[in-house]
């Protein structure tokens, strides 16, 4: 089934959502047929499950399939993400809302998703510290909990360069979870941090022994040792059993499978924090930069859909790592002219925040884009505005342009690639 | 797709000074105090969940090296022994010699450049601030196919190679827990500090 399923997603979208239902509804029909017949109910069941081949038609005259220990999708919805070899993106123009289902969180590793058994995880909290603890994963649970929702974002996730982009090409290395956990504090409290302590390393134990320095500030402000994603135990993916949380910061800042959490007084300049996630600025090398600045991004309309005249409801997200967004602005005429979006309720501190913008679409050519304004009164730049802030080599993180799409006279909806330089 | 590549940018780099990285805190430390989001006021002291780490296991995963060259091991190494090492374990992924031959595409980073002002690519010559930083990562994350597998006198020995491949140290040098942490980078003196707190200014 798996097998098939890989072939089919490489048909055709419609094609390939027709196979699946009928294949579905064999393999389900097979699997009714093989279980002992226990009841008279179960027979009456049986007796209505359609014979194999037969199209589903009237839903009202046949009884539905049972029961199940996992809840699926429709077979008619496939929202996929899309991996390569270091990263996999979400499928954001597939979202109605901000939370990310979360078998479609993105994900980024550095050495592959370690698997680690949950009875022996532990936690080592060491250095300028009262009393250096190891905790077990049971001992976290045990610590008062604590429940928030925010965006993560890879600081690499712009990409651009031509039309055929999706939402997902573009910047699926953002998504949203409600996570629980401990907060970081409250262990600090128990391990009795020094006043002295600055900074932290938080170090992971895949094979990457990922490994950050984190300002002791933010650790005492809102970090979270999470193992809980979307109400059960985070993902694999995601760092289980437990990882470093660090609301609205760049992503690799979040150590996963965490380990190791030293405490000390000067960051140790890893290659994460100096050869990696760093970017060119007039010259220099900007280090640390832990806040991911804000921005948006229309998810609908987007290609590679297609819109027909009349009314439209622009529909996106905006988020950013240094508070709550206050505005999202949106143009309908190449960024002439700028109408304010309405946020939905509640919008959350470091979280995405879904905006809508309604508009009558006459069939004329135009582009369409997005802006958000944070709280502390910061504006998503335009490409040429970074550029002329920076200098012309951008390199490849924290870049959160505004961007536009294209609408086509033929109603198709184009990403508007901007040169770099 | 050929600006701005999927795996992230290639870099040009510049040089201008680095003032005061080590005491880092100025943009991330000095703003608005921390708010509480949990009422502490009826905790006991202590929960009392978990356990005292004894220094035996604290040993066993304490392996960050700080660019002062705390916690660097016994042990050395050179660039001979480095670059026998390196042919075996690392050349297959970072190039022969660690560069990047015209028209081909490694699997992995190139590591050595010869100056800052000529090199494209990202380069332990030309853009890792701290020596500590290669013998750190080298010994946590490499070979990518077997992490954590080497020797800490390989681990030396690799350092030297790649150091003396970026001409940052004398091709004789013998590196140790002593002297690593005295090389200085080439890039040292381009990194700087992001000091953005949002508000109006783009920067």
């Amino acid at each position: 089934m798996i097998i098939m399923m890989k072939k089919e997603q490489q048909d055709s979208k419609g094609k390939s959502i027709g196979n699946i239902s009928r294949r579905t509804m064999i393999g389900g029909t097979v699997a009714t047929a093989i279980l002992p017949v226990i009841s008279s109910y179960t027979r009456y069941i049986q007796a209505g499950v359609p014979v194999i081949g037969s199209e589903p038609d009237d839903p009202t005259k046949k009884i539905g399939a049972g029961p199940g220990k996992l809840g699926k999708r429709s077979p008619f919805e496939q929202p996929v993400r899309k991996p390569s070899d270091i990263s996999s993106r979400s499928p954001l123009q597939d979202f109605y809302s901000t939370i990310t289902p979360s078998d479609l969180h993105y994900e980024r590793h550095h050495a592959g998703i370690p698997s680690i058994d949950p009875n022996q995880y532990e936690l080592l909290i060491h250095g300028m510290v009262e009393r250096p603890m190891k905790f077990s994963l049971a001992d976290l649970k045990r610590f008062p909990s604590f429940t928030r929702i925010c965006f993560l974002e890879c600081s690499g996730n712009f990409r651009t360069g031509k039309e055929e982009l999706t939402p997902q090409d573009i910047l699926g290395l953002t998504s949203q979870s409600e996570w629980t956990g401990v907060l970081l504090s409250t262990l600090l409290r128990e391990v009795g941090i020094s006043d002295k302590a600055t900074w932290l390393i938080a170090e992971g134990s895949d094979a990457a022994v990922m490994t950050r320095s984190i300002p002791v500030k933010k650790a005492l402000d809102d970090a979270i040792i999470a193992y809980g994603q979307n109400g059960e135990a985070i993902r694999p993916e995601q760092g289980y059993p437990a990882r470093l949380l660090l609301p609205g910061w760049e992503g690799n800042t979040c150590v996963k499978w965490i380990r190791r959490i030293e405490i000390t007084d000067q960051p140790y300049m890893t290659r994460e924090e100096t050869s990696k996630y760093t970017y060119p600025v007039n010259g220099k090398i900007r280090m640390f930069s832990f806040e991911m600045d804000a921005r948006s991004i229309i998810t609908y309309p987007s290609y590679p859909q297609k819109v027909e005249r009349g009314w439209i409801e622009i529909r996106g997200i905006a988020w950013t790592g240094r508070g709550r967004i206050i505005k999202v602005e949106v143009s309908t005429d190449a960024g002439k002219t700028w109408g304010v979006a309405k946020l939905q309720e509640p919008v959350l501190d470091k979280s995405h925040t879904y905006f809508r913008y309604l508009w009558q679409w006459s069939g004329d050519a135009t582009e369409i884009l997005s802006r958000a304004i944070d709280e502390t009164g910061y504006t998503q730049p335009t490409l040429r505005q970074l550029i002329d802030a920076r200098g012309s080599d951008l390199g490849g993180y924290h870049l959160n342009p505004v961007t536009a799409w294209q609408i086509k006279t033929d109603g198709s909806v184009l990403f508007k690639p901007e040169a770099l330089k | 797709m050929a600006n701005l590549p999927l795996r992230f940018g290639i870099v040009i780099i510049c040089g201008l000074m680095l003032v005061g990285l080590m005491a880092a805190d100025t943009g991330v430390l000095s703003d608005k105090s921390p708010k509480k989001l949990k009422d502490t006021s009826n905790w006991p002291t202590t929960f009392g969940f978990g356990r005292t780490a004894n220094k035996e296991e604290i040993a066993k995963w304490d392996i960050s090296i700080r660019p002062d060259g705390k916690g660097l091991p016994a042990g050395e190494g050179n660039a001979i022994k480095g670059a026998a090492i390196y042919k075996l374990k690392c050349a297959a992924c970072h190039g022969i010699e660690g560069r990047e031959l015209p028209g081909t595409k490694l699997p992995a980073p190139a590591l050595v450049s010869d100056t800052i002002a000529k090199s494209r690519p990202k380069t332990i010559g030309n853009y890792w601030p701290y020596a500590t930083t290669v013998f750190d990562y080298i010994r946590r994350a490499m070979p990518f196919n077997s992490p954590g597998s080497l020797t800490d006198n390989e681990v030396y020995s690799l350092t030297a190679y790649l150091l003396t491949a970026n001409q940052v140290i004398k091709p004789n040098t013998v590196l140790n827990g002593q002297n690593l942490a005295k090389v200085i980078m080439p890039a040292k003196k381009i990194f700087i500090v992001d000091d953005r707190k949002g508000g109006l200014e783009v920067k």
